[in-house]
């Protein structure tokens, strides 16, 4: 259902006649500096934001952008050396900078209120929810402790927070991160608050879990008539929450305007360049690859003259873009739709975006790696407090069966605690299988940790770590550490030949060879996964595994280290193994897809296989929450209720029978699903008869036309 | 929480074995047993000692039985509660440690009733808002009074309060029994020396908490700014710091030697002292068992009370 659409579409209506109310806030002319011992950094500059009533905009940017900043400063809460700088910050008509101490405590909390990007983090661990909840009626309408606990009772309930009572009593940790960020969320709500802001509210979640928070917070916003500004960096989240969005480019807002003219007709080279890195249906590694930005963000203290996009920017004009401060520019036909770009009236905005190479797909060939039956179990004391010897099975990987072919991008995509990592490990030789083998040719690794594994065998095997940041070792030089590993594989010995096969690599990885003597902190996030990628590559193995490669990389960077990792791959016919709770791009890069849930897999097929009906109803409910960027997806709900439980208590029978919406009481509670079988090797773990499954309509559904016509 | 105290009291008990054999080892050679006889039979060197005369010292002192039945006899000795014969005091161990223990119980006692509220007071107001003036000054003069030796703190104190004022008396050797006055000096030396140092753990803590997000989230929540600090950064600010204040227990034992012998103070230190420049074997011997005993009751009291102030602890 276009439900999203719909909503926002309505509330647009319900704001236009209010014009002449006054805006909840409104930033004039916004401008914030950091001050620290290199001098003044500007970290927001030029900032303008009219949000109405009962509206919802959207921030979206990289990291370093700002868009945090703007948030905190709008809460006047900036740290020491934060200081607005210029402009003014209105609420309801007041400007926040000149309030007292006094005056703002008594906004903040109940007028406006904030919920955070890590829940766990921005909850006191030593004091219980039920405290953290009552002090905000206690402090705001002093009323008593009793009164403010059954609000706070109500507030749960209201955040659809199953057992409000065990919560209130319970401490952070005892509870999950989704239920934590409800918490959250009522603490915010509690004083009814005229502005709520939400700073990356469900970034540290998981997805099935995100659309639950997302759904909540589009409720609230009808239900209390509550204005938000959302911050996010994923595009697909705004257009489901906001009405407008702000896109934020290197401490500067660059174009603003209505959710339909920003994502259907940007006026910006950057939003443009970012909606083209970005993976929505329709992209495809072979025939319609990703367009990534060249180039990287500049330091705050580095920014260029002009335009701050320019030297990245393709459409740039010297001694026009490079000079004096560039300011935003109405375009006519929009709806007070803004771009900060000097050239918006002569680009040609309807020309499509550079094509990416295309490439014609691989063919697969034989199978390189094989799993068969791999388990792995571990077992922990249970009851750490008192003397009991009693064991407790954790089920992290339960009968893995799937194999994978030379060439080939094998995606395993599952939620956290769902064994994905589990299994990474047992192939890499740090966790030994409990049953079942894993071969690679004709090696089985199941049972043979690293040390045990011969330097071919290493070499022939290598991983791409999710955090490019602490993989490397900040005391050697980058060209060190991959002649490191070159010498250990002993793919070279003679030292010249080590030398020549590391320049090579970057090459490969596309980075000038004088980085081969720089330091990891030198370098930026992309460059050093780019380091992390040459070396899995040095001993020219068969298997690489990649766990989550680009998923801890700003979304501009995410495309080129994508592109850039399927080009070598293509190269070296090398099998990759791609973990992933990224759908999007999954669905972009993966040939075949396993989809996993605590430690089974639901479903295996092709990609096609896995994005198209019959689904198996977690692969349903994962396609379904899964924000996509594109105005003209429809997407069919499926929300999930619940928690996913814990690997160490598993459900009896299908895993996933605690949160299924087609749960078959007395089957799928007690008995372990059957595999059933649609294609070769497309295969649904489920109860469900076969011709459900088989009846089931798509999820994602793109429509020719515009989903808003103008 | 059992299973913890149950590895905590294992553990203890190997390290007085090993500790305690390894005393056993190295006042068992001879060479250390003839510098004994000659210390107390009176002699001028070890060469002029006679065989005759050192077995005789032996079999008086019991020496001449086997090691291995000696340490035996030493080890159910002690868990009857006898703790052997000091031979240069003349006395039983057991009544002897007992008294000094109590002395230098008292004295910590009174080191900590003075010093942890100062402490964590200076701590707390300075970590509040790190880099203010009253955080620099705070932080100056902890620094300051930890750097200058105990030593130099009580020579101080000895030549402006009890020599100079005459407020107090120079020495503490309570020979007209107890006497509180003769206390306050070991006791201001003492404290002088050490809050420096917890003050200076409760800042960083507190600092660290007043940067987290949990105390954004409660400023951001509108509550008053006494309250953030009360409620919110105080009790988490603390967990740190209490284990360095229980493991000061463990200090306060054997790091008061300086402070005993300068104020003639009978305490466990002095005693310490004495016994091993003596060498009084079976006083050091004990000593050190009660030093073990205490430090690592001082580790499950910190460990317990860890646990108990943190709840992530105290619930999974």
């Amino acid at each position: 259902m276009p439900e999203a659409a719909t909503s926002s579409a309505a509330t647009l209506e319900a704001v236009q006649p209010a014009t002449g109310e006054t805006p909840v806030l409104e930033c004039r002319n916004l401008c914030i500096s950091y001050f620290t011992r290199a001098g003044e950094i500007p970290a927001v500059v030029d900032f303008n934001m009219k949000l109405m009533p009962g509206e919802a905009q959207g921030i979206v940017g990289e990291s370093g952008c700002g868009k945090s900043t703007v948030a905190l400063a709008i809460m006047q809460y900036m740290g020491k050396n934060g200081r607005v700088v210029g402009g003014e910050i209105l609420f309801e008509g007041r400007d926040m900078r000149t309030m007292s101490e006094e005056e703002l405590r008594q906004i903040r909390g109940s007028k406006i209120a904030m919920v955070y990007q890590e829940p766990m983090a921005s909850l006191n661990p030593a004091m219980t929810i039920g405290d953290q909840l009552a002090e905000v009626p206690i402090f705001h309408e002093s009323v008593s402790k009793d009164e403010a606990l059954s609000r706070a009772r109500k507030m749960l309930e209201s955040v659809r927070l199953p057992d409000p009572d065990r919560i209130l009593s319970s401490y952070p940790h005892q509870i999950s991160g989704g239920q934590q960020q409800r918490v959250v969320i009522a603490m915010a709500l509690l004083s009814n608050p005229k502005l709520l802001l939400l700073d990356e509210p469900t970034t540290a979640l998981d997805v099935t879990v995100e659309a639950g928070i997302v759904e909540l917070i589009k409720d609230i916003a009808a239900e209390f008539g509550t204005s938000m500004i959302y911050i996010s960096h994923n595009l697909g989240l705004i257009l489901e929450t906001c009405d407008r969005i702000t896109v934020m480019y290197s401490g500067e807002a660059v174009e603003v305007g209505s959710i339909k003219d920003v994502f259907d007709a940007m006026r910006h080279p950057y939003t443009r360049g970012l909606f083209a890195s970005i993976p929505v249906p329709g992209a495809d590694k072979n025939s319609h690859p990703l367009v990534s930005i060249p180039g990287q963000l500049p330091l705050p203290h580095q920014r260029p003259p002009g335009c701050n996009f320019g030297p990245r920017c393709d459409f740039f004009v010297k001694d026009r873009c490079d000079v004096g401060a560039i300011p935003m520019t109405e375009i006519g036909n929009g709806d007070h739709h803004a771009s900060r770009c000097v050239r918006v009236d002569e680009i040609d905005w309807d020309s499509t975006i550079g094509a990416g190479d295309e490439s014609e797909p691989t063919v697969p060939g034989d199978v390189v790696l094989k799993v068969d039956g791999m388990t792995k179990h571990y077992e922990i004391e249970k009851g750490a407090l008192f003397f009991s010897g009693e064991k407790h099975t954790v089920k992290a990987n339960e009968k893995l069966n799937f194999d994978a072919r030379e060439a080939e991008t094998v995606a395993i995509v599952g939620e956290s605690g769902c064994g994905k990592s589990t299994f990474a490990k047992v192939l890499m030789g740090l966790e030994t299988a409990t049953e079942g083998s894993v071969a690679i040719g004709n090696v089985d690794l199941a049972e043979m940790p690293v040390d045990q594994r011969g330097p071919e065998t290493i070499s022939n095997l290598q991983m791409v770590f999710q955090n490019p940041f602490d993989t490397l070792n900040p005391s050697h030089t980058v060209g060190g550490q991959i002649a490191r590993v070159i010498r250990k594989f002993g793919a070279e010995t003679d030292e010249k030949k080590v030398k020549a096969r590391v320049m090579e690599l970057l090459d490969i990885v596309k980075l000038p060879r004088d980085f081969a003597k720089r330091r990891p902190r030198q370098l930026s996030g992309g460059q050093k996964q780019r380091v992390g990628i040459a070396r899995a590559f040095a001993g020219n193995p068969s298997v690489v595994i990649a766990d989550e490669p680009v998923s801890a990389l700003d979304v501009s960077v995410q495309a080129a280290v994508t592109e850039l990792l399927m080009d070598i791959q293509r190269e070296n016919r090398t099998t990759l193994l791609f973990i992933s709770h990224d759908l999007s791009v999954v669905r972009y890069l993966a040939d075949r897809i396993v989809v996993m849930y605590l430690g089974q897999i639901m479903e295996q097929g092709t990609t096609d296989e896995i994005f198209s009906p019959p689904y198996h109803p977690y692969t349903e409910a994962l396609l379904s929450a899964v924000p996509i960027a594109d105005t003209h997806v429809k997407k069919r709900k499926v929300l999930l209720t619940g928690e996913i439980p814990s690997p160490s208590n598993p459900p009896k029978g299908c895993p996933f029978s605690t949160r299924c919406p087609y749960m078959i009481a007395g089957t799928c509670d007690t008995i372990p699903p059957p595999i059933v079988e649609f294609s070769h090797g497309h295969r649904i773990a489920c109860h469900l008869p076969r011709d459900e499954l088989a009846a089931m309509e798509p999820v994602i559904q793109i429509e020719k036309e515009p989903a808003h016509v103008a | 929480m059992l299973k913890l105290i149950g590895r905590r009291l294992v553990q203890m008990v190997l390290i007085i074995l090993v500790a305690s054999l390894l005393l056993f080892v190295i006042f068992d050679t001879p060479q250390f047993k003839k510098r004994l006889a000659v210390q107390e039979l009176g002699g001028f060197a070890v060469s002029a000692l006679s065989e005759a005369d050192y077995q005789e010292w032996l079999a008086s002192r019991g020496l001449d039985v086997p090691f291995y039945q000696r340490y035996v006899d030493w080890m159910g000795n002690i868990l009857t509660g006898d703790f052997g014969f000091s031979y240069e005091k003349n006395t039983e161990v057991g009544p002897l440690l007992a008294s000094r223990l109590a002395n230098t119980g008292i004295l910590a006692l009174c080191v900590f009733a003075l010093m942890i509220p100062i402490s964590l007071t200076l701590g707390v107001l300075s970590g509040m808002r790190e880099g203010s003036p009253l955080d620099r000054s705070i932080t100056f003069i902890s620094v300051f009074t930890t750097s200058i030796p105990e030593i130099a703190t009580a020579i101080i104190l000895t030549v402006v309060l009890a020599l100079g004022l005459g407020w107090l008396p120079a020495k503490s050797a309570m020979i007209q029994g107890f006497d509180v006055k003769q206390l306050i000096l070991p006791v201001l030396t003492l404290v002088i020396y050490d809050f420096g140092y917890v003050a200076r753990m409760t800042r960083a803590s507190m600092a660290e908490v007043m940067t987290s997000q949990y105390i954004r989230t409660a400023v951001l929540k509108g509550i008053p700014y006494r309250r953030v600090v009360m409620k919110h950064a105080l009790r988490n600010a603390l967990i740190a710091p209490f284990t360095v204040i229980v493991l000061q227990l463990n200090w306060l034992l054997s790091g008061v030697v300086v402070v005993e012998v300068f104020f003639e103070y009978d305490g466990f230190g002095k005693l310490l002292l004495e016994a091993a420049l003596f060498p009084d074997v079976e006083v050091v011997q004990a000593c050190t068992l009660a030093a073990v005993v205490v430090a690592v009751t001082s580790q499950i009291i910190s460990d317990v009370g860890y646990t108990f102030l943190n709840p992530r602890i105290r619930f999974s």
